[in-house]
């Protein structure tokens, strides 16, 4: 017996919110940063942006052919180019293009369509990707970075950074012949080096940090972490997420280095640690990604916390320049866990239910 | 206005309120429809039992169904008429189930029961009156909340045990179109603000809370202006609340308002409070004050498909459709739709909401009736509340999280149910879902949660009853192992005892044989031989034959008596049908029909024991004469010759037969011989 009328079960009101926006949003949020880095650092950013971004758009494109999935339906949620954006913001600007084109695919093939698409991924896709480029091509990895423009007044003259097509030139040649005079290493790998025989003052006089104001802060670097600050916070006055993940982060980070940083001369300050690096592009962008996060409120300051330690711990004693992408993956192994032991309470109860459902046994009815 | 402590509860949303389409014009009555379909469950609780038949003619205001059992509520006559069937017809209910129905064709007259009418049932000093006379009252008129959950009021209200510090009213109305209970407030204060009285004295709470959100200065005014009327009251106050949705739902408001929590599977009432919708209480003012029972409601009627939105106050079992009639109905041509490209194919038809946009269901016809608990029809168009896209993946944002005011992890309630993980979801207390819709209203991929929760909590109740189920099946299978066990050992016990008893007295029997044998002749000596070849009869040997014969004497007499019974019985038959009398002969009958019944058992018995007995004696040696033992060898002398003759006609024609007939010849043989000696023998004894 059909109805004239239609049968639908309740609510039927939506806020008409939609995952497309939230990423979209994201997105422009990180565009203050793209422009810090491409006004310090060059076109290198931008190129691999780029390039990243139609990469993942093929690749996904492909692999949802192969699950035979409407394609249109999910490419329109913006997942596979914010991927894509976090990743070519990631890497250093003149990697070569297939380092680019390699992390991009593996992240969205292995870290993301094989575990199910989006939703169902342990494992932040874009740093999944990173990692495994950081460790297959070390070399093109920690020789690909630029340095500031400032750096290059005076030397070549009008040039402060290769052009455009210079730069795709570089990217695009596969081969990591970009002259000294454009790369350079990270302030954090410079201050660390630098570290075992110098003490703080006479790094800080060095020219990688004394293109800023002050001298605590490293060239460029402070302006393109201001940038993705900015962009973090717009997200937050959005509440596109909650504040424990982003100032949990942050926080241990801060503490860390301060504790260890009180003696500039052997441990890097933490001024250098908040404001240099990828910090407040993983603090704001990356740990944050929801899917992969812890989702209760403690356990999200949990997880931040751990990510901010382990981020310390990576950068002083470890290899590796930077640690955000080892911490945040580190981290995801662990959100389950957190998630299972960090239940809020409910109203009506007294307290919270955590840990595993307990299964009732023999010993209760006797006890 | 009272200021009081406003506390919060977590989560809540924000949606469109679009309540002022529908508080443009005064509550308008409905004109009396042509026929009610009236449910006997409206309810939370047992349906009420019909108590008028078809083709009675029945008087508005006039009982057709009684409460049955504790949690139940009366169901009365809207209007005047005659009742055309007691049937079952589809329930406004989102389950779409049938249930009995009293279906009234309305005679147009209106008319009130006699006693109504002349106001006999007033209860005029009801601030002095008994609370039980108040409380029965409520419950002789039918009165369930009419907020929306219908729970018969007066339940609710027979407190006893329970000490009651707080009244709280709610007239928050929390949910976005519905304006009933705004324009009641506005127009009908001071019965609402009576109706309160009433239900503070039932309650002897201390203080009585009259929440309203904000979005209701009108109201708030008007409560607010009627209870400086009631200069009595010290006790109420009207309380401004935050709006926020679904700040009217009992738990929220409750925090809200004294900032407890309602424990969980527990009722407010264990806290020390009392929730009652403002509607309920106009309702308990009629029926104390006028002795109306519960026949009407104010419905608001709403949605862009309405031409005239507006509150109505209609009676109880009119048919939606009656109501989309007064209010005009305009349903959107598929045409214009098909121009717009609706995007998903069950946006064809219209829709109708029996409730809110965020709790009502659909109804499948316009015919259903309005029940009353109905606050509101809400009829939609396509624009106004699309229907969700096709939902895409959790991207796990824990927007629904922050908009939980139960404080539950819907993300996590949403993944456990998508898995079937049961336990999961019962411990994240998913009980706790009050289904308010403001999950599903946030999230970023228009998954619809609620669908999810409704569906894992029956499956958690359906799982439990199949586990009672199993675990009682269990309990009385191991209590049959454990009795047949018992059975097993009781017996082993048993033959244990007998075989360490029999072992005794043949032991014993050994000694006394062994003693004996010196004394005694062949024969004793024989006889202990057979005896020790058989073990249990050896004890009862002795004693066998003279219980034997005890027991052959017993069977004898109860023979005989046995039979004197019989004759009896068939004398007194005999007796009886001459006469043709039934009566006194019958007694006497009854009774020698017993003992003949008893008697037979004891021959049956008695009969039983001599068999068992002489299967245990052991043969009887007989005494053998000269003659048998030479008639026997004569016997045998001729088989013989017999057989002889056969096996020579075997020899002469070749048959197969014949070394059979060999053998039994040979065996024939052996026994002549044995007969041979046995006299030779018994020659020999005799000389």
């Amino acid at each position: 017996m059909s109805s004239n009328f239609v049968n639908i079960t309740s609510p039927h009101a939506h806020g008409g919110n939609s995952t497309s926006r939230i990423m979209l949003l994201v997105i422009l949020a990180t565009v203050p940063g793209i422009i810090a880095l491409t006004y310090f650092f060059g076109w290198g950013n931008l190129i691999n942006i780029a390039l990243a971004s139609i990469t993942a758009i093929i690749c996904e494109a492909l692999i949802l052919t192969i699950r035979k999935r409407p394609i249109s339906f999910f490419l329109k949620d913006n997942s596979a180019l914010l991927t894509a954006v976090l990743l070519g913001i990631a890497l250093p600007p003149f990697a070569p293009w297939w380092v680019t084109v390699v992390a991009v695919s593996f992240s969205m093939v292995f870290a993301k369509h094989l575990y199910g698409g989006l939703g169902n991924n342990p494992f932040n896709p874009a740093m999944v990707g990173y990692a495994l480029v950081l460790i297959s091509f070390p070399v093109q990895m920690t020789t690909s970075w630029a340095s500031p423009f400032f750096l290059h007044l005076g030397t070549i003259g009008a040039e402060q950074t290769l052009s455009f097509t210079e730069s795709l030139q570089v990217i695009f040649s596969g081969t990591t012949s970009l002259s000294d005079a454009f790369s350079g290493a990270t302030p954090l790998d410079t201050y660390k080096h630098l570290a075992k025989n110098e003490t703080a003052n006479e790094i800080l006089q060095g020219p990688l940090f004394s293109g800023s104001e002050n001298n605590w802060f490293a060239g460029g670097w402070e302006f393109v972490n201001i940038a993705f600050l900015v962009g973090g916070l717009a997200l937050l006055a959005l509440r596109i997420f909650t504040w424990h993940i982003p100032f949990s982060v942050l926080a241990a980070l801060g503490t860390c280095s301060m504790i260890f940083g009180w003696d500039a001369d052997l441990y890097v300050p933490w001024s250098l640690h908040i404001f240099t690096g990828a910090t407040m592009l993983g603090a704001f962008f990356i740990a944050t990604d929801p899917v992969t996060a812890s989702t209760t409120p403690l356990g999200k300051i949990i997880y931040g916390a751990g990510i901010g330690i382990l981020i310390f711990v990576i950068r002083t004693w470890g290899a590796y320049p930077d640690a955000v992408a080892f911490a945040v993956l580190l981290m995801n192994f662990a959100a389950p866990l957190i998630d299972t032991y960090t239940q809020p309470r409910t109203y009506g109860h007294d307290k919270a239910n955590r840990g595993l459902p307990t299964k009732p046994d023999a010993s209760d009815k006797e006890g | 206005m009272q200021t009081i402590t406003l506390h919060s509860f977590d989560g809540g949303i924000h949606p469109q309120e679009n309540k002022h389409q529908s508080t443009q014009t005064a509550i308008a009555q409905l004109p009396l429809p042509t026929q009610l379909i009236i449910p006997i469950s409206q309810h939370i609780g047992a349906p009420a039992d019909v108590t008028v038949s078809v083709g009675d003619s029945v008087l508005k205001g006039q009982q057709i169904a009684k409460p049955k059992g504790f949690i139940s509520a009366a169901i009365h006559a809207p209007t005047s008429g005659k009742v055309v069937a007691i049937e079952k017809r589809e329930l406004p209910h989102s389950s779409g189930l049938e249930g009995i129905c009293i279906i009234l064709d309305t005679d147009g007259k209106d008319q009130w029961l006699e006693e109504i009418n002349n106001g006999s049932l007033a209860i005029n000093e009801y601030l002095e009156a008994d609370n039980e006379l108040l409380i029965n009252r409520i419950r002789d008129c039918g009165i369930t909340g009419m907020g929306g959950a219908g729970f018969p009021t007066a339940v609710k209200m027979a407190v006893q045990n329970r000490t009651i510090d707080t009244l709280i009213i709610n007239g928050a109305e929390c949910e976005p179109y519905i304006t009933s209970d705004d324009m009641l407030m506005r127009e009908r204060a001071l019965e609402t603000l009576r109706g309160v009285q009433i239900l503070l004295k039932l309650t002897s709470a201390k203080s009585c809370l009259i929440g309203i959100e904000d979005n209701k200065p009108e109201a708030i005014q008007a409560m607010e202006d009627a209870l400086h009327k009631i200069h009595r009251e010290h006790h109420i106050a009207v309380v401004k609340i935050p709006t926020k949705y679904p700040s009217g739902g009992e738990k929220q408001l409750i925090k809200i308002l004294t900032g407890k929590e309602v424990p969980s599977a527990g009722i407010p009432a264990d806290i020390g409070i009392v929730c009652q919708n403002v509607g309920t209480c106009e309702a308990v003012y009629h029926a104390v004050a006028e002795g109306k029972p519960l026949i009407s409601r104010i419905t608001t009627i709403t949605g862009e498909s309405i031409e005239q939105p507006q509150n109505v106050e209609v009676l109880i079992g009119t048919p939606v459709k009656d109501l989309l009639g007064y209010a005009g109905f305009k349903q959107e041509k598929s045409l214009f739709q098909k121009l717009l490209g609706s995007k998903s194919k069950t946006e064809s038809k219209p829709r109708i909401i029996m409730g809110g946009p965020m709790m009502g269901f659909t109804l499948s016809s316009d015919e259903l009736p309005i029940l009353k608990s109905s606050n509101c029809i809400l009829a939609p168009s396509q624009k106004e509340l699309p229907a969700n896209d096709i939902a895409s993946a959790c991207i796990r944002c824990g927007l629904c999280t922050e908009a939980c005011p139960a404080e539950l992890l819907p993300q996590q309630l949403y993944w456990f149910s998508k898995a079937g993980e049961l336990d999961k979801a019962e411990q994240h207390n998913i009980a706790d879902c009050i289904e308010c819709g403001a999950c599903s209203y946030v999230c970023p991929s228009q998954i619809p949660l609620v669908q999810y929760y409704r569906h894992t909590k029956g499956a958690i109740k359906d799982e439990r009853a199949a586990q009672q189920k199993s675990d009682r099946s269990k309990i009385r299978f191991e209590a049959r192992q454990a009795r047949l066990d018992r059975e097993a050992a009781e017996k082993e016990a048993k033959r244990q005892a007998r075989a360490a008893a029999a072992e005794k007295a043949q032991a014993a029997k050994k000694a006394a044989a062994a003693e004996a044998l010196s004394k005694q002749t062949t024969e004793s000596a024989e006889g202990v031989d057979e005896n020790t070849s058989t073990d249990a009869p050896a004890e009862t040997k002795n004693p066998e034959p003279v219980d034997l014969e005890k027991l052959q004497k017993q069977l004898d007499a109860a023979q005989a008596g046995l039979k004197k019974s019989m004759d009896k019985v068939a004398e007194l038959k005999a007796s009886a049908s001459e006469d043709g009398v039934e009566n006194a002969p019958i007694e006497n009958l009854d009774v020698f029909e017993k003992a003949v019944a008893t008697r037979r058992d004891k021959v049956k018995l008695l009969a039983l024991q001599i068999a068992e007995a002489k299967k245990l004696a052991p043969p009887v040696k007989k005494e053998v004469s000269r003659e048998d033992i030479e008639k026997k060898l004569r016997a045998q002398k001729d088989r013989l010759a017999k057989t002889k003759e056969r096996v020579d006609l075997a020899k002469e024609q070749g048959l197969d037969s014949l070394p059979a007939l060999q053998k039994g010849l040979d065996k024939q043989m052996q026994k002549l011989k044995e007969l041979e000696e046995e006299l030779a023998q018994f020659d020999k004894a005799g000389a």
